[in-house]
Parts: structure tokens; C-alpha cells; sequence
């Protein structure tokens, strides 16, 4: 059968075969009164010509020229022209499953090599194929936390993303799964004190990211051994992966959930992302998702098959560990060519820019009257800061000057109303941090 | 291979050889044979209470991971440690030294109420004929 649009013939011939008289008569089931009877309000047909018209207009309303110091889970960080060459050829193109081994090597070469990357990354012993993104990826792992201790109560440090906890209690909610915030010292770390009281022996996990909601690295030892002596798992969360080119792996974690977007993926509107989950070896079984295995074949060659599959929702149904299916294969692949560009070196010179940038640009903020770092823990490429006005009325006055402003953090954290959320990578120059610090010195004392 | 006549047998396929009060629990020769090579199993701890008709394990082969119900009512006594490192045993020795569990059973008598090996074979057979139609 030829895959193009039926004409009145053949779409009569098929009603004819089936013994129907018209397509209508196929919705005969549904009542009348759920029936749609006119046709739906879509525009007509465009021409080709037309149709590029169309997408160029849309285009053009682009905002292009803007520097920002906006990051809270998503970062601007450089790629190569290479990831897209790549990542464009057809022969990747499509993020269906390989489940034929004889037909896709490459693909499931580029999955194995993934997976090895972020083992190597997280310093953990075995990663999945990928998932949607961070927040997905968070809350699988306390399902799989869940599956390995038998226990329904789950400790959130509330400097994970705030949207990362919102996905979380919505699987929860309905789950049977008990979520409980634990809070954040004045610090900006978790608070130990907090975590103490409320960690007993019915808790399945403790989920701390790290660098955290406001940019704050964590110290993961402690917070471990305590899970650990209660019986839980720990599971780290990493929003911002590129933090990984300096800051030690945490490997304390017994289940670690990453966004990989900082690899090789532009922050569009909506994403795409892609979510890591890595772990140990001992929890494979519990893991979702699909896992890419080396073996050799007849001949005793090198190859690559999908393996411990038996789990997922193909064969399992509604009993597979987990729904999650159609994976991020592509963006999985622009993770795995970008760090393969970049290399070990790459990867940490890069970070360390990061590093240097968001320190540099603390050091200028603190310069102005009335602006105070709101918490001490060391961080990476992102702060927060206390400003003496309104955040939202300060981004709106750099907004005149082409600067997309940092997040508000009243948003999120009704306490920290006064606080901004600043991020600063490697693709903002000395020159636009200079630029933007002299934008909100001018917005605090610009008169009310 | 033939399906001991001392034992009885579940439509889902598990064996129970029970002695007494107590019993040992596997899966059939006609189950392993459907499920092909088996790769991990999954079994409960010694101490856990198994309820009739409600799974307590699983058995991982390279086609599928497949669900083990049980029998008849009781508490485990031991799993089948052996397995752990061969589970390859429920494929060679599957009515033997594949069994999975052995329980204290709760009540005895519920036990003769299962298929007996005519009744089972007889029950394949049709599952067999089903399966070829």
C-alpha cells in the first residue's frame, strides 16, 4: 500500500470492503449529542510558497540581540556546529526504539557510549538510555527507591526545583506516595537539623540536588550516611550537569537524576531536554527505561543489543517498572557528540570559565549599596542575591537595555521575595557582566 | 518430562509438594519451557507470608519477567539461595533442585483442593491445542 492521501475511489472501496456506507457511519457508536457536526475551525490549505511565508514571519518575530542572566534549570552554554551535523544525519534521525540489533549499531553504539559518558560523569556504575528530562528522571528514581525498600514516604529537600517537586507530587498524588519538604539552612544547603527529625525508618528516599535550586553546592556525605543509617536511599538530583567538570561526582548517591541539556541542546522555548538516571549495579533491575549492553556476536566481534528489557511496558504491560517509553534518543546523542568534542579537558576549562564568570559577577553585584549575597555556600555558576528593590521591577528596567534579568525567586519561594536568582556561563562576556551590573546599579537608583 | 504424581499443580502453572505442614514450591516443567532461558529470580525472604493466588516473586528469563503465584496460604520457611547464582537450574531441574520456596503451610488441607498431574497434563494439552489453532 502506497503511504499517501486516500482519493474519493479508494476511500469508497474500503467502505464497500468493510460493508459500511459512509465514514460517518463508522462513529455510529458515539451518541449524537458528543458528535461534532461542522467541520473543524482549522485555515485552508497553503500553497508551498505560501507555507515558507508563513514560517519566515513567525521567525522574523524572534527577539534576537538580548544577553541573559536567566538560568533556574535550563543554560545557555556554546555547541558546536559538529553535534548538529551530526545529530542531522538520517541515519539518526529517528528516536524510535532499536530493538532490532542487526539494523541499528550505530544507534545503540551512540546509546552505549552515552551511558558510559554519564557513569563516568556521575560516578555511578550503570546509567538507563535517557529519559524525558531532570524532573521525570527525579521522580523515577523515587519510584525506583520506592520498589527497592518497600517503604511510601519520601523526604524533598525544598532546594530541589521547584518544578522537579511539582512532577513529583503529581505522580504522588494518586500513588499513594507520601511526599514531605524538608527546608534549607540559612546557608542555602539542606538543613540537617530538619533532616534528622524527620527521617524514620518507613522513608524509601532522601532527593537533594546538588548544586541546588539556588546554585548552592551541597555536601552529600552526611546526608548519605544518614539516609543510609535509616534505611533510605539517597537520590541527587543535577539540573545544571556542566557543574560535573569540577565539582567532585556524587557518588554517595545510591540513584543519581540529571537534566543533560546543558550538553549540546540550545535552551529553545519548551526545550527539548533530555534526563539521565544512573545508579548501582545492584538496582539495575529496578531501573526504568532501557539500558544499551555491549556483547560480541558469532564471530566474536564487538556489538551492541538492547538488554533487560523484560521489565518494560512492550512485554510487562501495565505491570513493566515503568511507562516511560519513546525515549530522548536524539537529544541523548547531541549529549554524547558534544562531550565527545569537548573531552575531559574541554569539559572542566569550560566549567571552570563558569566558575570564574558567575564569581566575577557576585564580586560587581556586591559593589552596589544595599545588595547582599543571600546565602554562603559555595557555589557554581549560578547565586542569589538579596536586592534593596523589587526584582521583577528591576528585570523589567534591564529588559529596556536588552538583558533578560535573573529569576525571580518569589516565585517559587514566597520568603525569598527580595532575592534574585543570577546565572552566568561561559557565553556571557566580561564586558555584557559589566554591562549588566551597571544596569541594576542604575535600576536600584533609578527614582521611585 | 513428567509431572511427579505426589505433587499438585495450579493453572498458573506452580507446583506444590507438600509434606505434612509443610511444602515446597516451584514452577512446572511446561512454565520454564514456555518461558525460555531464566536469567534472575526474584524470591521473598524467609519469614514473608504468601496469600493463595497472589504472587509473592518473579522469574526473569531473556523473553520476560513472569509473575509467581502461590498455591496455597502459609509463611516461607527458605527460598532457594542456590538460585541466585544459578538460575539457570529452573530450566534443567525444574520439578528438582529448581524448586523456589519452601513454607509452613497454614492450613494443610487446601492443598489436595489444586489439579492433581492427570488433571494438570490435561490442562496443558488443551493449552496446547488453543495455542497451535
Amino acid at each position: 500500500m502506497r503511504y499517501l492521501p486516500k482519493s474519493p475511489t479508494e476511500r469508497q472501496e474500503m467502505l464497500d470492503a468493510i460493508g459500511v456506507k459512509s465514514i460517518e457511519e463508522l462513529f455510529s457508536t458515539i451518541p449524537e449529542a458528543y458528535r461534532l457536526k461542522k467541520p473543524l475551525n482549522l485555515p485552508g490549505p497553503l500553497s508551498e510558497a505560501e507555507v515558507v511565508q508563513y514560517f519566515e514571519a513567525r521567525a522574523a518575530e524572534n527577539s534576537t540581540g538580548y544577553t541573559s542572566f536567566l538560568g533556574a534549570g535550563v543554560y545557555s552554554h556554546l555547541r558546536s556546529v559538529v553535534t548538529d551535523a551530526i545529530l542531522l544525519r538520517g541515519e539518526f534521525l529517528t528516536s524510535y526504539t532499536p530493538y532490532q540489533a542487526e539494523i541499528s549499531q550505530g544507534t545503540l553504539q551512540a546509546i552505549f557510549e552515552f551511558q558510559t559518558l554519564m557513569c563516568q560523569l556521575t560516578g555511578q556504575e550503570v546509567a538507563n538510555a535517557s529519559m524525558y528530562d531532570g524532573s521525570t528522571a527525579t521522580t523515577e528514581a523515587v519510584l525506583m527507591a520506592e520498589r527497592v525498600t518497600g517503604r511510601r514516604r519520601v523526604l524533598v529537600a525544598r532546594s530541589l526545583h521547584p518544578e522537579y517537586r511539582e512532577v513529583l507530587r503529581t505522580y504522588a498524588k494518586n500513588s499513594g506516595l507520601h511526599v514531605e519538604e524538608i527546608s534549607y539552612s540559612a546557608k542555602g544547603v539542606l538543613d540537617p537539623g530538619a533532616l534528622k527529625a524527620a527521617l524514620k525508618d518507613d522513608v524509601c528516599a532522601v532527593v537533594v540536588q546538588s548544586p541546588n535550586f539556588f546554585g548552592a553546592i551541597e555536601n552529600l556525605a552526611p546526608v548519605a550516611e544518614a539516609a543510609h543509617a535509616a534505611g533510605a536511599l539517597l537520590v541527587v538530583a543535577v539540573a545544571e550537569a556542566l557543574s560535573l567538570g569540577l565539582v567532585k561526582p556524587p557518588t554517595a548517591a545510591d540513584i543519581v537524576a540529571m537534566e543533560g541539556q546543558s550538553f549540546g541542546l540550545a535552551p529553545s522555548y519548551g526545550g527539548p531536554f533530555v534526563g539521565v538516571i544512573a545508579s548501582r549495579e545492584k538496582f539495575v533491575r529496578q531501573m526504568p527505561g532501557r539500558l544499551a549492553g555491549q556483547t560480541t556476536d558469532l564471530d566474536g566481534r564487538r556489538g551492541f543489543v538492547l538488554t533487560l528489557a523484560t521489565r518494560e511496558q512492550h512485554i510487562r504491560r501495565e505491570k513493566a517498572t515503568s511507562n516511560i517509553c519513546t525515549n530522548q534518543a536524539l537529544c541523548a546523542l547531541a549529549a554524547t557528540v558534544h562531550l565527545s568534542l569537548l573531552g575531559k579537558e574541554g569539559i572542566r576549562e569550560m566549567a571552570g570559565q563558569n566558575l570564574a564568570k558567575a564569581q566575577f559577577a557576585l564580586s560587581e553585584l556586591e559593589k552596589i549599596p544595599g545588595v547582599k549575597r543571600s546565602f554562603a555556600a559555595p557555589f557554581f555558576n549560578e547565586f542569589a542575591v538579596e536586592l534593596p528593590r523589587s526584582v521583577k521591577m528591576v528585570n523589567a528596567e534591564l529588559l529596556k537595555s536588552k538583558i533578560v534579568g535573573p529569576f525571580v525567586l518569589g516565585t517559587a519561594y514566597p520568603e525569598l521575595s527580595k532575592h534574585a536568582l543570577v546565572c552566568v556561563t561561559e557565553t556571557t562576556s566580561r564586558a555584557e557582566i559589566e554591562r549588566f551590573t551597571a544596569a541594576v546599579k542604575a535600576a536600584l537608583e533609578r527614582p521611585l | 518430562m513428567g509431572y511427579p504424581t505426589q505433587y499438585r499443580y495450579t493453572k498458573e502453572h506452580e507446583w506444590i509438594d507438600a509434606k505434612g505442614d509443610t511444602a515446597t514450591i516451584g514452577i512446572t516443567d511446561y512454565a520454564q519451557h514456555e518461558l525460555g532461558d531464566v536469567v534472575f529470580v526474584e524470591l521473598p525472604a524467609a519469614g514473608s507470608k504468601l496469600v493463595a493466588g497472589k504472587t509473592f516473586g518473579s522469574v526473569e528469563s531473556v523473553k520476560a519477567v513472569s509473575e509467581i503465584y502461590a498455591p496455597a496460604n502459609g509463611q516461607v520457611v527458605e527460598a532457594n539461595g542456590a538460585l541466585q547464582g544459578k538460575p539457570e537450574t529452573i530450566n534443567t531441574d525444574p520439578h528438582g533442585a529448581g524448586w523456589l520456596v519452601k513454607i509452613k503451610l497454614s492450613n494443610p488441607g487446601e492443598v489436595s483442593a489444586l489439579l492433581d498431574a492427570a488433571a494438570y497434563e490435561a490442562y496443558i494439552e488443551e493449552k496446547k491445542k488453543e495455542a497451535s489453532a
